[in-house]
């Protein structure tokens, strides 16, 4: 096991991100956040906070994927979390998906499927805090805090104190 | 989140049922939005089995499966080869052969549903839609659900309320799985019937007892009207309908007894004007036609959790 980020990595990742959303959509007047449970939902209160102080506010939201999922026959079913649309809709938005680790892409797919049912943003981008690589589809990320070139069968664990007490990546071997 | 069957409101635990409710609250906002079809059971086959007639019941499970893109076949009695005297048995291998993945099954026998889970003669999920006298788990399930959205709905279960359930209790499955189910989640259920509808053994209930339903009106949450079963009232349990609706209807002078955050509620189908009248049916404080909506959303979740994932037996 090592530490891939610090907690202070973290928060500079996130405010590095924030920074990136705003130049990259010159501005928040049309923009949306909306995380992916759990830990991408506490990222995107946490992008959301930043750009808050240096912009103003910025609509965020939680989108729950599980019903979309491709793997979802492999394994038993989860419990499903709550999807809260950002005050004013996504329809017509520039929507940010933040999720924690960006993997096979195949949470993504499934994200994508969900903001279908939901409306239609004009645009989609991706937020993520580590890109570990080993995608199996053709998705890759708009921000990533950090790239981490790692093997398939080493994992990537997010902490982060809103959910488990404390800031850190670590990666287990 | 359960797994295998769901045959009585009893062999849900506490943790399971509110998980059920809380990923139903999920199912109904999605449901709300503008596309209400989800595809999670993208090829799953749900039977609905009905020996016994229904319309929501029935129409309720084909909207929940056919709003997660199962494919959903109907088989009722009438019309079928039931009709010809082919047994339960066979009726349920000729499903197996087919691929069904989940059976709904309503049985005039008391355990009908049982039947089909313990025996090898289909794989499938059962799920049980009312057998006989015996239960009606999903109905408890949407009453719940019901009962927290209008009064518990910032709590975690239903410690507190005081639930009537009036009427012919002796023949009522939903009486049976709404007090297994409502107690369960900590709420006081008080059961108001003449002694002639009330079942032996009662008295061993996790229920209040009681013959007067003036005296229970003014200090209840829910009240609860059972439908009087007709087809089941040939031995004279009371003497009149008239007098059994002036003891035991829900009318105007009652309904104006009520505290103000009472509701009304009803399983359906209603007879108006004999356990219900027509102004208390539709008064504000009835909440049965949020009863039928909420239970498409509780069925959707029940077949989410019995068929959404992967079925004990398969590979990972």
């Amino acid at each position: 096991m090592s530490i891939l980020l610090s907690s202070s990595d973290i928060d500079r990742a996130i405010k590095r991100i924030s920074h990136e959303i705003i130049e990259h959509n010159q501005g928040i007047t049309n923009l949306v956040l909306m995380g992916i449970p759990t830990r991408g939902a506490y990222l995107a209160d946490r992008i959301s906070a930043f750009i808050t102080q240096i912009e103003g506010p910025v609509a965020t939201g939680v989108l729950d994927i599980t019903l979309h999922r491709d793997d979802l026959r492999l394994r038993p079913p989860k419990p499903l979390l709550p999807t809260k649309l950002p005050p004013g809709g996504i329809e017509g938005k520039d929507l940010v998906l933040v999720d924690d680790v960006l993997f096979s892409g195949r949470t993504i797919r499934a994200a994508l499927d969900a903001i279908g049912e939901l409306g239609r943003p004009r645009s989609v981008q991706l937020a993520v805090l580590v890109d570990r690589g080993h995608r199996e589809l053709p998705i890759r990320a708009d921000y990533v805090g950090k790239n981490i070139p790692t093997s398939k069968s080493e994992s990537v664990k997010v902490h982060l104190t809103e959910y488990d007490l404390e800031d850190l990546v670590e990666l287990i071997k | 989140m359960i797994t295998g069957h769901l045959l009585s409101a009893a062999d849900l635990t506490k943790e399971e049922a509110l998980n059920l409710l809380s990923t139903a609250k999920e199912l109904a906002a999605i449901t709300d939005g503008p596309n209400k079809k989800l595809p999670t059971l993208r090829g799953k086959t749900v039977v609905n089995l009905f020996f016994e007639d229904s319309t929501r019941t029935r129409i309720s499970f084909e909207t929940a499966a056919k709003r997660l893109s199962a494919d959903v076949i109907n088989f009722s009695a009438k019309g079928s080869s039931v009709s010809k005297g082919e047994s339960l048995k066979d009726t349920a291998q000729t499903l197996q052969a087919m691929g069904a993945d989940a059976v709904v099954i309503r049985h005039g026998s008391s355990g009908a549903a049982k039947r089909l889970a313990d025996t090898q003669w289909i794989q499938a999920a059962i799920i049980n839609a009312g057998d006989g006298t015996h239960e009606h788990p999903t109905q408890a399930l949407l009453d719940a659900f019901t009962i927290k959205q209008h009064l518990r709905s910032e709590q975690s279960d239903l410690t507190g309320l005081r639930v009537l359930i009036v009427g012919d209790i002796l023949h009522s499955r939903v009486a049976r799985s709404n007090v297994l189910l409502l107690t369960k989640l900590g709420a006081q259920v008080v059961l108001v019937a003449p002694p002639t509808l009330l079942p032996v053994g009662v008295s061993d209930w996790p229920v209040e007892i009681s013959y007067d339903l003036d005296s229970q009106i003014e200090k209840c949450d829910v009240v609860m009207m059972l439908r009087i079963q007709l087809e089941r009232m040939a031995d004279s349990f009371f003497p009149t309908e008239r007098e059994y609706s002036r003891r035991y209807g829900l009318n105007s002078a009652r309904l104006a007894k009520l505290s103000k955050s009472a509701i009304v509620m009803h399983p359906g189908p209603m007879n108006r004007g004999l356990e219900i009248s027509a102004d208390s049916a539709d008064d504000l404080k009835s909440v049965i036609i949020d009863q039928v909506k909420n239970g498409v959303a509780v069925r959707m979740a029940v077949l989410y959790e019995l068929l959404g994932g992967a079925q004990i037996g398969e590979s990972k």
